[in-house]
């Protein structure tokens, strides 16, 4: 764990330590809405890895953007979504984000600058860095963030992007989130080399850290983000995670890719909860029984989210043609002769 | 009134959008300084800087999906894409982020983008630089897309496109770029959606769209000469389609023929065929013909390619055959 800053950063921490677990809650309650058949399709949960989402967002302000995965909920919880808008878009609910026409793999919050989930694999590269060119044409002083798995850096639009974003010094950040597999597969058998050298052939700054350590991501990524307000971006960090379920809610037998062993490791001697858990109680920030409470506060939260959107209701069917056009009402229903 | 061409009316568009929103900026590659290989944004750069004129490296899934973001977060990025037949490169960027953001979002984003780009054969620029591929776009929801037949089209519904709060995919004929049009001097727009009768007539409906709008006007000339009245529509945009006034022409003259430059299997005019026969059935008093590009890649020697695109002879033989009913039974 990084050092300690001052005892005046003890909100700051208790933020932070508080949005991871209210990540890990939502996971498992998004779990339990898959295995008990409440959920239509599937998801891809992101608990093993709430110090990257949480460790970054942190070092953003509102005003910054952010674009996310398929494996989406953890940053869409760091950047500040509420549980019941997230828990009713999973479902299919008018209440949620996007009216229930997204679901888990396109929530977006535009509200708190998330610009959505992405089921394309690498395809919100464009997207992140195309926001980063508004903020600099429009003289904002934003920051984009752009999440993506190792196994996105696969795809040729990360190389054009770069480019780009290096040759006009644009304030976004690739956020490379190296869980060890894209779905199956082991990433060392599908990216040659090394990872943060793509970014360095651009000329883009690039860092690699521990992904379970939420002070390290934090406070790399404070540095990272204020130089890029300042013009200095683009850069490139490669976070060294981990996913604990499978590749998705459904990937349950999965030893012929990965062994437990690897798992219990990783959960038990390396999870970014435990271990900052264990620090704040060792500094002094905060007691055992302090903590307890707020877990279980954030737990109550959830269900009572789970509940809620479990009873919301779903949107009109009239809503199908609704939303293809922005100045349309109905798309399907224009007059005819 | 003054006569311009395609080029300097689509140059005049952006201009002027250019200077009313300063959020609007074109990007692409070789569009500052070389303006183009068409030559159509010559001067747009000395006026508007790099920023808003932007060159890019030749990589158009990247620079497509920073429009996207761009559109995305505030501003209105015109799409400068160098070859129709290069959408096939963007095509993610375009319909899986683009068309889908309002509608995924349930109505909370949008991306207000233009992708300006090109269709046309007979150019002798072989198959990979002579596509019509406006159909493969105007399959999916939550693009319009707009095909100007002249100088005049192509300034108003560009003004148009750069305005909607929507992704708009214009096509310019690559070979009108020279072709001049009357085009007032005092600003307009076209509304999307709304056809235009080039002519009127009696005996049959010929629908063209782009450059096929000229090879019906010419088709309508000689047909007139041999006394038979045909009608010459162009919807200007196929999404929106201005049903109505197809529909509207095609129970006046009771036979249409529908021309355009795509490929005419599984594209725009069979589209607008069966939408005629849905809704004006009992009017016709023959089948709707479609008349597109033969199914085959365009070919490089302009022997077999002309053979490959509608001209204002075979329009005017089927239209022929339309009204003196050889085509009732047409297999
Ligand atoms: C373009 C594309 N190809 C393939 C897929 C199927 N797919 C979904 S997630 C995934 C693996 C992604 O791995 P990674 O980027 O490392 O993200 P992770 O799931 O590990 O978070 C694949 C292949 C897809 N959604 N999009
Ligand atoms: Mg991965």
């Amino acid at each position: 764990m990084s050092s300690a800053k001052t005892s005046s950063n003890a909100e700051d921490y208790l933020r932070m330590y508080r949005q991871m677990v209210r990540i890990r809650t939502f996971e498992d309650n998004a779990n339990q809405l898959y295995l008990s058949a409440k959920m239509p399709g599937l998801t891809h949960m992101y608990s093993g890895e709430e110090a990257v989402a949480v460790g970054i967002c942190e070092a953003l302000r509102v005003t910054d953007k952010i674009t996310s995965t398929h494996r989406g909920h953890g940053h869409c919880v760091a950047k500040g979504a509420e549980f019941k808008e997230m828990f009713c878009e999973l479902l299919g609910k008018e209440e949620g984000y996007c009216r229930g026409k997204g679901g888990s793999m396109h929530i977006a919050d535009q509200s708190n600058g998330n610009l959505g989930a992405n089921a394309i694999v690498g395809g919100s590269m464009g997207i992140a860095t195309g926001s980063a060119y508004t903020a600099r044409l429009l003289g904002r002083d934003d920051v984009t963030v752009c999440f993506f798995g190792d196994g996105a850096t696969a795809q040729g639009l990360m190389y054009e992007v770069m480019n780009m974003a290096a040759l006009w010094k644009l304030p976004v950040i690739y956020a490379c989130e190296n869980n060890g597999y894209s779905e199956y597969t082991r990433t060392d058998e599908i990216a040659a080399g090394s990872i943060i050298a793509r970014a360095e052939a651009f000329g883009i700054e690039a860092h690699q850290v521990d992904g379970q350590d939420v002070l390290a991501v934090n406070e790399l990524a404070q540095k990272l983000v204020a130089r890029a307000r300042k013009g200095e971006g683009p850069f490139f960090i490669e976070l060294m995670t981990y996913r604990y379920h499978g590749h998705h809610v459904g990937d349950i037998n999965r030893e012929y890719y990965r062994s437990k062993e690897e798992e219990r490791e990783w959960k038990q001697n390396r999870d970014p909860i435990i271990k900052f858990r264990g620090w704040l109680v060792a500094q002094g920030v905060v007691s055992e029984g302090e903590i307890d409470a707020m877990n279980a506060e954030i737990e109550r939260d959830a269900a009572a989210a789970v509940e809620y959107a479990l009873n919301a209701s779903y949107p009109d069917v009239s809503e199908v043609d609704m939303h293809v056009f922005t100045d349309v009402e109905h798309a399907l229903s224009q007059p005819t002769a | 009134m003054r006569e311009i061409t395609l080029s300097q009316a689509v140059n005049e568009a952006l201009a002027e959008e250019m200077r009313r929103d300063e959020t609007v900026f074109i990007i692409g590659e070789d569009v500052a300084e070389a303006g183009t290989p068409f030559k159509v944004l010559s001067g747009l750069v000395e006026e508007f800087g790099t920023d808003r004129v932007v060159d890019t490296p030749i990589a158009e899934p990247g620079f497509m999906g920073l429009a996207v973001g761009a559109a995305m977060t505030g501003t209105r990025p015109v799409v400068d894409l160098m070859f129709g037949d290069f959408i096939y490169l963007i095509m993610d960027q375009l319909c899986n982020q683009a068309a889908k953001t309002h509608y995924m979002s349930g109505g909370k984003m949008s991306a207000p983008l233009v992708v300006r780009t090109n269709l046309g054969a007979t150019r002798r620029s072989a198959a990979q630089h002579s596509q019509s591929l406006h159909a493969l776009v105007a399959h999916i929801p939550g693009l319009k897309v707009a095909l100007p037949s002249s100088a005049y089209e192509a300034k108003g519904l560009l003004k148009t496109a750069i305005r909607d709060n929507n992704p708009v995919v214009i096509f310019e004929d690559k070979l009108m770029y020279n072709d001049k049009a009357p085009v007032p001097e005092e600003e307009y727009l076209i509304p999307f959606g709304e056809a235009h009768i080039k002519r009127a007539g009696t005996d049959v409906t010929l629908i063209g769209t782009s450059s096929m709008v000229q090879v019906c006007e010419k088709a309508a000339g000689n047909l007139a000469a041999e006394g038979i009245s045909a009608e010459v529509i162009d919807p200007r945009t196929i999404v929106p389609l201005d049903e109505a006034a197809l529909l509207a022409s095609a129970k006046k003259t009771s036979r249409v023929i529908v021309v355009d430059e795509g490929h005419q299997s599984f594209g725009i005019t069979g589209e607008i065929a069966s939408r005629i026969n849905e809704k004006a059935f009992y009017h016709l008093d023959a089948p709707v013909l479609r008349m597109g590009a033969m199914d085959v890649p365009v070919p490089f020697t302009p022997v077999l390619e002309d053979l490959t695109v509608p001209t204002p002879q075979s329009v005017a033989e089927n239209a022929r055959k339309l009204v003196s009913g050889e085509m009732i039974h047409a297999a």
